[in-house]
């Protein structure tokens, strides 16, 4: 590429994202934005990192998991225990809460990244509620089913934890689209569209599947060690079923393989969920049902496999007007 | 001496006993996983909402038993309510929600069944006669009938029986009927079957039904067996039902009854020898283990994969 156009995408991409991270939490500190609004535009980031690991290992590698909440709460609970007991300082608690989830990805994904389709997505549901068991009977690390307490800045100053949260997405966002155009990346997703192809090719399938459901539960592992310190508190429901098709949601909404289709869901649906109160328990079927229309009407949901891009966008925009350089 | 055989001894009427439990508890779940079997081995579609069935299947047999009182006859009656409404509701899915992404992928089924599924538990909680309150059930005064060291309640016996001549009815309608015969020529091969001139829509819709009797069934009994019921009572019971499924061989009935059975009593000898906690999570490790040695199940064909 044009060293030049190269140049000029970095530096709009970069103040892009330092204006996402920097402009609201100012906004927040001055109190433009309040407290209740801030906390809720937090949490569609941790929804949309969690969108983001669902989104790695079904819509990107093709393999459905139901079980990802179960390595958030692994995150979680594992940065408390970082934090509380090893006295590591928090960052390095995250780090660490997502390198143990990559870790046990790595070892229930050797039996089960064997399965395919419909029994992986069984294997990852079974695994989860396996995991909340776990969680409730650990009564010493984990508190029991009354779960677990954890006070930290990141509860109390809303500003911080914008910052932290949102930073933490956006470097989710660019180190997955790296590695998404790397040699590696490209065999996921031949993985993904064939496998007999890919492997008459020459690409271990097992291999490729491996490393998207690790880094999968590495992201996934991230999001529930920020949810933590964040939520201020963690049970063992955490890894539920529930919160797994929750998250599922968002990227079937955004589009399987779309990775900014899973964040515009997120936080479209995360403040949705908190505009649409005032319906009170009726809410609670309008997921489902925007979920089997989008299945009848738009299978490919919001934004199908494509990207919204800032760079195509400006490339666009600068096109309309030097034409002959197009 | 004496003590160690005296331990010995206890040890085999707790077997025995949790024996006794596990098989009561395992005809419900050999006939929930019966539904999802057949399902599965038609249009190879897990479907989720089956549990959320057996919850409507509850609920109906409830309003019946509280308003005549649990009475034999009241019990008669629910069932025979529960099972036309199930099987309508189960029809009404397949219509609406499963027949129009039948050719679409396979992900897109999975996920409106999971979308089926959330209606209607949540529906059930919205509706103002359920709500997501818990409710005690009406059931029969439990009764132990003791035969020596071991004892047997009523509702056990009830709960076998029941289970025992639905699964011999399913039997019957399976391999003697012509839509029993249609069903296994569907299941065997969609197309070859339609151009045979059978019609594979009337097929499915009536598995659905079938499947959603007996979780109808299924839901009164646990519900009788454990009575305690709210909209989400059907998932856990649902998700079992389905491990029983998988651990049979999917798609294959005499596997699915064997399933239920197998995982009906590796459940209660968990409750009984190590922890009534770790009782939920025994069954999907049960089901990991299967998987990872037999993926077919025990009684399941090999499919062989052609490029």
């Amino acid at each position: 590429m044009n060293p030049k156009i190269r140049l000029r995408n970095f530096i709009l991409l970069g103040s892009i994202s330092v204006l996402f991270v920097v402009l609201p939490a100012v906004l927040i500190s001055v109190g433009v934005i309040d407290g209740y609004t801030a906390q809720i535009f937090t949490l569609a980031g941790i929804n949309a990192i969690m969108a983001i690991s669902v989104n790695i290992i079904s819509g990107i590698t093709g393999q459905l998991s139901l079980g990802q909440a179960g390595f958030m709460a692994v995150g979680a609970y594992s940065c408390i225990w970082f934090s509380q007991v090893a006295l590591m300082p928090l960052p390095v608690a995250v780090i660490a809460g997502g390198l143990l989830a990559a870790f046990i990805g790595f070892l229930i994904g050797f039996p089960t990244l064997k399965l395919s389709g419909d029994y992986l997505a069984i294997v990852t549901l079974g695994f989860g509620e396996i995991l909340r068991v776990i969680f409730v009977n650990l009564k010493g690390i984990t508190g029991g089913a009354n779960g677990k307490r954890f006070t930290t800045i990141l509860a109390a100053r809303a500003d911080i934890a914008w910052v932290v949260i949102i930073g933490i997405l956006v470097m989710v966002v660019i180190l997955l689209q790296n590695f998404l155009r790397s040699t590696y990346g490209r065999a996921i997703f031949s993985v993904r569209e064939d496998e007999i192809a890919a492997n008459s090719n020459g690409i271990s399938v097992f291999r490729y599947k491996m490393t998207g459901f690790v880094i999968a539960a590495f992201v996934a592992g991230i999001g529930g060690a920020i949810y933590a310190p964040f939520i201020g508190f963690v049970k063992p429901d955490l890894s539920s079923f529930n919160r797994s098709v929750d998250y599922l949601i968002y990227v079937v909404l955004g589009g399987m393989g779309s990775i900014t289709g899973s964040i515009l869901a997120a936080f479209i649906l995360t403040y949705l969920q908190e505009f649409l109160r005032f319906l009170q328990e009726y809410r609670l079927l309008f997921y489902p049902v925007i979920l089997i229309l989008v299945m009848l009407f738009r299978p490919q949901g919001l934004l199908g496999m494509k990207e919204l891009s800032f760079t195509g966008l400006m490339d666009k925009l600068t096109a309309k007007r030097k034409p002959e350089n197009g | 001496m004496d003590r160690y055989r005296s331990s010995i001894v206890d040890t085999l009427v707790i077997f025995i006993q949790q024996l006794i439990n596990g098989l009561s508890l395992g005809s419900i779940y050999a006939l929930i996983a019966l539904g999802y079997t057949m399902v599965y081995g038609i249009v190879m579609l897990i479907n989720f909402a089956h549990g959320d069935v057996l919850m409507v299947g509850a609920y109906t047999g409830f309003y019946i038993l509280y308003a005549l009182g649990p009475s034999p006859l009241a019990l008669a009656l629910a069932f025979l309510a529960s099972m036309i409404l199930c099987a309508v509701v189960g029809m009404t899915i397949e219509r609406l929600a499963y027949r129009p992404l039948r050719s679409a992928p396979r992900l897109n089924s999975l996920i409106t069944a999971i979308a089926v599924s959330l209606i209607l538990q949540n529906g059930a909680r919205v509706l103002p006669f359920v709500g997501p309150n818990p409710r005690q059930y009406p059931t029969m005064q439990t009764v132990n009938i003791s035969v020596g060291p071991f004892s047997i309640s009523n509702i056990q016996i009830v709960v076998l029986l029941v289970s025992v001549i639905l699964m011999l009815i399913l039997n019957y309608i399976i391999t003697w009927t012509r839509t029993g015969k249609a069903m296994r020529a569907v299941s065997f091969d969609f197309k070859a079957a339609s151009l045979m001139g059978i019609s594979s829509n009337r097929i499915i819709a009536f598995t659905f039904a079938l499947g959603s009797v007996l979780a109808a069934a299924g839901g009164i009994l646990f519900a009788t067996a454990y009575p305690q019921i709210d909209p989400t009572m059907g998932a856990m019971p649902g998700l079992k039902a389905f491990v029983a499924a998988v651990l049979g061989g999917i798609g294959s009935i005499p596997g699915a009854m064997l399933g239920g059975y197998i995982l009906g009593v590796a459940e209660t000898m968990t409750k009984g020898f190590i922890s009534s906690q770790y009782a939920d999570a025994i069954s999907f490790s049960i089901l990991i283990i299967i998987l990872l040695v037999k993926p077919t199940g025990i009684m399941g064909q090999k499919v062989r994969v052609k490029v």
